[in-house]
């Protein structure tokens, strides 16, 4: 019987649409907005001003402390100004805003399709490498990667586990790394073992993507450590802490990290990112992202350049069906919807999910009729209808005490309650006040 | 017969000496509790709104028997006739307050503010400001899902289903302040009642640059700096592009609201203006009506506009 995680879990339709389509370069667009905060803790500081001439991958601006990250252009041009423009979810933050002009990269980077093998860089080195490339976790959660491989004194990894599960239904990107760059990928993780200082790397892929299985696993023969773990198809599986217990069968304790237990989780596009950064000196400019929708005209995957208009991948997929009720960024059961299609495609981007109308209308919510299915399908083993009730009564308290900040908010509670409760929606807004709470009282 | 007068003897005894030991129990573990806290408790309003800050009415009770000053204490519900009930059970001087009052700084009606999204998400202001901006072109203003209206405890809010803003009952709301906390755009603010009630303020709370704020509503401040510039009592200042008119210097002299160039300021409760057709009519009516008489400034203001880039091109 094939791995998957202990407890809760569901398994939505997949509606892998776009796995068949090799991933194809997005056109440069005429203007890129690149945010500043593309990532998980303070945004970066802008170095460059309006007028100023930037080439392909130059800093633009700089890290601002430990947890945070570097934003590089992803085009040639002339910075056209640096200002407040709306973000994914309507808020205004501060971008970048490039004027492209040619495509002429920095000299130092290398864009060959060659392979390189040889890993010539310390471990020191690799780690400082990765922060200046700007890398972050590109599943999804966007947090800076450097910070992950600084393994904290007193603590020793023991395994790299690398997430290719890709459980969210629709997405294919990682799939199509998987299959068009396994070389590097392998070469990547190989990267992030000499930084982590382990001999052992898991590859987790579900067993919804055998030929992704089929491709690395020849390909691993031909490296030192990694093994290819496939798992039974089971959603929240790219849980880092779901992927821990699939893979190796430990439990992260409540509020500790995964090198608790020895492990460091990886994302499959991040091990990608990682080999670009270390071999070729390419920083962060540019990721795939799958555009997909039952009834867009052509779902397919995309290496876009960073600051691209979501309107421009909508387009190049065949333009936007007219039966749009919403557009997801990310996937269906943890991306959100955007505010407009005017928004940037940030390194967060994985996918981006254009449903119909009928398929994203609420369903009017009912009472709870203490079914407990949220329960036995919460992957923390949580209860999802009590900490919802306590959210809305503002019992930040009892909140606490029930562990509601262990929820990873995957969404299966809502997902699977037959009244349409919003049960995540009010779970997220309590663990949000227990978070302010906890850290004013530190 | 023997049982029964047995069996009440020993229950009388038993009952003798329970009553002896909780009596020196009672002796031995007596807590002092101040008589005037009970005085006082009784004096407040018995609303228990928290809006004093305290937990309850018996809270701020107790507050205030052990303060040794209390002028920094109010009750907003009991306001200045409380306070001094309170001041003279405790033989403290008290200093009338001012009254206050709930205002909603946004008039982003769906006249003024076009939405440009729409959301079907769980009916919470809170929620629907963790997951994104609102459904209009403004990331500060009203969300319209009444969230202030669940927390009044005194029914002295309602949702204008034509306007979707919130409407604060001036007479029944006692300013404790619950709206104010739940509101997680930070619109409603406590400003003093004024006399006759009559009082200015920015019904804004856009701290985006003008072009953009002006794009999103047709009513937001655009940190012009015009009312700054023309308040004669220091009393305007603008930050972040909005315009912040501090209550304790305001004369009400109403200078700003004319110069306004989107209607921003709202002038409340008073009379109508003699010498200028186009008054602003009064405080039930006011912001319909503050919507109406921005459309008919509007066209003044836009024929400048043009003229300007018509002469330029000329010059072209």
């Amino acid at each position: 019987m094939l791995k998957t995680f202990s407890i809760g879990g569901i398994h939505p339709a997949e509606n892998k649409l776009s796995a068949e389509s090799a991933i194809q370069a997005l056109p440069i667009p005429q203007m890129v907005s690149i945010p500043i905060s593309q990532h998980i803790g303070a945004p970066a500081t802008p170095i460059v001003k309006k007028g100023d001439e930037v080439k392909v991958g130059q800093l633009i601006a700089k890290s601002s402390g430990f947890v945070s990250a570097n934003i590089h252009s992803s085009v040639s041009g002339t910075v056209f100004k640096v200002d407040d423009i709306m973000d994914a979810s309507g808020f205004r933050r501060t971008s970048v805003i490039i004027k492209v002009d040619g495509d002429e990269w920095l000299e130092h980077i290398d864009r060959s399709e060659e392979l390189v093998k040889e890993i010539s860089a310390s471990k020191e080195e690799i780690i400082k490498r990765v922060g200046d490339a700007g890398i972050v976790g590109l599943g999804g959660a966007t947090f800076p990667a450097h910070v992950k491989l600084s393994v904290p004194p007193g603590k020793t990894a023991e395994v790299l586990i690398i997430n290719a599960v890709e459980c969210e239904p629709y997405l294919t990107s990682d799939h199509r790394i998987m299959l068009e760059k396994g070389d590097e990928v392998l070469v990547g993780t190989q990267i992030l073992m000499k930084a982590l200082e382990v001999n052992k790397a898991i590859i987790g892929i579900e067993n919804n993507k055998p030929d992704a299985i089929a491709h690395l696993t020849k390909l691993a023969a031909n490296y030192q450590g990694i093994e290819i773990c496939p798992l039974k198809t089971q959603y929240p599986q790219g849980g880092e802490k779901q992927l821990i217990s699939a893979t190796i069968k430990r439990e992260v304790p409540s509020g500790a990290l995964p090198i608790e237990v020895g492990a460091v989780v990886q994302n499959v596009g991040t091990a990608y990112a990682v080999y670009e950064a270390i071999q070729k000196n390419k920083p962060l400019i540019e990721r795939v992202a799958t555009v997909t929708g039952k009834s867009l005209k052509n779902p397919s995957n995309w290496m876009f350049r960073i600051g691209t208009p979501v309107k421009d991948i909508i387009e190049a997929a065949g333009g936007m069906p007219e039966d749009t009720g919403k557009i997801v960024g990310g996937g269906p059961m943890m991306g959100k919807a955007i505010a407009s299609v005017d928004v940037p495609l940030t390194k967060g981007s994985s996918g981006l999910l254009l449903l119909p109308r009928e398929e994203t209308a609420r369903k009017a919510t009912k009472a709870c009729i203490r079914c407990g299915k949220c329960v036995s399908v919460c992957p923390m083993g949580l209860e999802p209808y009590l900490l919802m009730v306590c959210a809305d009564k503002k019992d930040y308290e009892r909140l606490e005490k029930d562990a509601v900040m262990d929820c990873i908010e995957c969404g299966s509670c809502s997902f699977t309650c037959p009244a349409h409760r919003p049960l995540l929606d009010y779970i997220r807004l309590g663990k949000g006040k227990v978070g302010q709470i906890m850290r004013a009282r530190k | 017969m023997s049982i029964i007068a047995i069996t009440i003897l020993a229950l009388c005894a038993i009952g003798v000496t329970a009553a002896i030991i909780l009596y020196f129990v009672a002796q031995k573990f007596k807590v002092y509790e101040d008589p005037r806290i009970d005085e006082v408790e009784e004096a407040l309003p018995a609303a228990n709104c928290g809006g004093c800050g305290y937990p309850g009415c018996r809270g701020f009770a107790e507050a205030l028997v052990k303060a040794d000053d209390i002028s920094n204490f109010n009750c907003p519900v009991g306001g200045a006739a409380v306070m001094s009930h309170v001041g003279a059970l405790l033989g403290h001087e008290v200093k009338a307050a001012d009254p206050t009052v709930a205002v909603v700084r946004c008039n982003g009606t769906c006249e003024n503010r076009p939405k440009t999204n729409q959301y079907d998400g769980a009916a919470s202001c809170s929620i629907a400001a963790s997951l994104y901006s609102g459904e209009t072109g403004c990331q500060h203003g009203c969300l319209g899902l009444g969230e202030c209206v669940e927390a009044c405890n005194f029914d002295a809010m309602y949702m204008d289903e034509e306007t979707g803003l919130p409407v604060i009952i001036e007479d029944k709301c006692v300013s404790c302040g619950a709206c104010v906390k739940a509101c997680p755009n930070n619109i409603i603010e406590l400003r003093k009642k004024g006399p006759k009630s009559r009082r200015i303020f920015v019904s804004c709370v856009n701290k985006d640059k003008g072009a953009v704020a002006k794009k999103a509503c047709n009513v937001a401040c655009i940190g012009c700096r015009k009312c700054e510039k023309e308040c004669p009592f220091d009393a305007i200042t603008v930050e972040n592009n909005l315009a912040y008119i501090d209550y304790n210097k305001c004369k009400l002299c109403r200078k700003c609201v004319v110069v306004c160039p989107t209607n921003a300021i709202h002038e409340l409760n008073f009379p109508p203006r003699k010498e200028k057709p186009a008054a602003k009519p009064d405080a039930k009516t006011v912001k319909p009506a503050a919507a109406k008489a921005e459309v008919k400034d509007a066209p003044k203001a836009e024929p400048k506009a043009n003229d300007s880039k018509e002469e330029t091109s000329d010059n072209k």
